[in-house]
């Protein structure tokens, strides 16, 4: 992955619009936070292949970091934190957030057809 | 003399922190040792920095190091195919059952596994779980024995001294060829060695004090 390119990853995301799509969000600070530090918490959520629409979608910059936003039909998908991307298998496009060391901590990701199981 | 050595952990890595230094000692003594590997880490979060994997091309390179790995050891691999931190969630008598499949099939006499409840990880407690289940379902004339790992940081104190006490300074170098087989891994699970052992003097140190001992629980049936 690389540092987001804002532009090419906005037309990007507007390549979906308005088609049926798969979504990957996540976010995750691993499953050892309290256990090498006892007062952090493990928290995460994951949701892999989930079949949205969305009219619209946009990526904002906040200094170093950016936010992405799906506006459903019912409701919205977002995620904070995200510094890096790729265009993958030609057609998916990934987001993720890593930290200083390299750890994912926040991955959305949109494609045509379903990611790996 | 064991016959033949099962070890049933979920993640690519967890036989090599976990147990790399028990299995050389196994293979040392010419025991064949197989790996039963739960998922193949695909929720893993060391990408690098700059990234060299994404959440989408982790599996394969997880599978591979897993491969390097087992090829470090010369041990036999079976891949179970369920999904990182999600084997609490699947049916617990099922895995059990078709643990207990493959159990009847290669016929160990000592089964290696996470201590459920005292595993840390999900994924550890839930395979454990169903790991010790397996074995206890299969008649206990052809019952291997269970050696069950706790890494809580209260392991000691909830559960006693380990039954084993397994010092394994002999294969270290070994065991650090397997750890570092899991390069995507690696460096980003020993820096957090470091990091949590303040009086290490450095990455190998902390490893050697965190890693250099072996223990296990002997299940009780």
């Amino acid at each position: 992955m690389k540092p987001i390119d804002i532009e090419n990853a906005q037309q990007m995301l507007e390549s979906f619009i308005n088609k049926e799509v798969y979504v990957h969000v996540e976010t995750t600070n691993g499953a050892y936070a309290s256990h090498f530090n006892e007062k952090a918490y493990n928290v995460g959520v994951f949701v892999r292949n989930a079949k949205v629409t969305f009219s619209q979608a946009k990526i904002v910059r906040d200094g170093n970091v950016y936010r992405a936003g799906l506006k459903m039909p019912m409701g919205w998908i977002y995620a904070e934190g995200l510094t890096d991307w790729e265009i993958y298998e030609y057609d998916k496009l990934l987001l993720a957030g890593h930290d200083r060391e390299g750890r994912l901590m926040v991955a959305m990701q949109i494609s045509e057809t379903p990611f790996d199981y | 003399m064991e016959k033949h050595v099962v070890v049933i952990y979920p993640h690519p890595d967890d036989e090599a922190f976990g147990a790399a230094g028990t299995i050389a000692q196994f293979r040392a003594e010419g025991v064949p040792v197989t790996y039963l590997c739960g998922t193949l880490g695909e929720m893993g979060r060391n990408m690098g920095a700059p990234p060299f994997a994404n959440r989408e091309s982790l599996p394969m390179i997880r599978k591979q190091e897993l491969q390097n790995a087992c090829n470090v050891l010369d041990i036999d691999l079976k891949m179970l195919g369920y999904r990182d931190k999600t084997l609490e969630f699947e049916d617990r008598q099922e895995i059990a059952k078709r643990l207990k499949t493959m159990l009847e099939e290669i016929k160990p006499s000592l089964v290696i596994t996470h201590y459920p409840g005292h595993a840390v990880h999900p994924d550890h407690n839930a395979l454990g779980a169903a790991a010790v289940e397996a074995v206890g379902l299969m008649d206990p004339s052809i019952r291997p024995t269970v050696w069950a790992q706790a890494i809580t940081n209260s392991f000691m104190e909830d559960l006693g001294k380990p039954d084993i006490i397994n010092d394994i300074s002999p294969y270290f170098e070994k065991k650090m060829d397997t750890i570092k087989a899991h390069k995507s891994q690696a460096d980003g699970i020993l820096g957090n060695f470091k990091k949590a052992n303040k009086l290490a003097k450095d990455v190998q140190d902390a490893a050697k004090q965190r890693l250099g001992i072996e223990r296990f629980y002997i299940w009780e049936f």
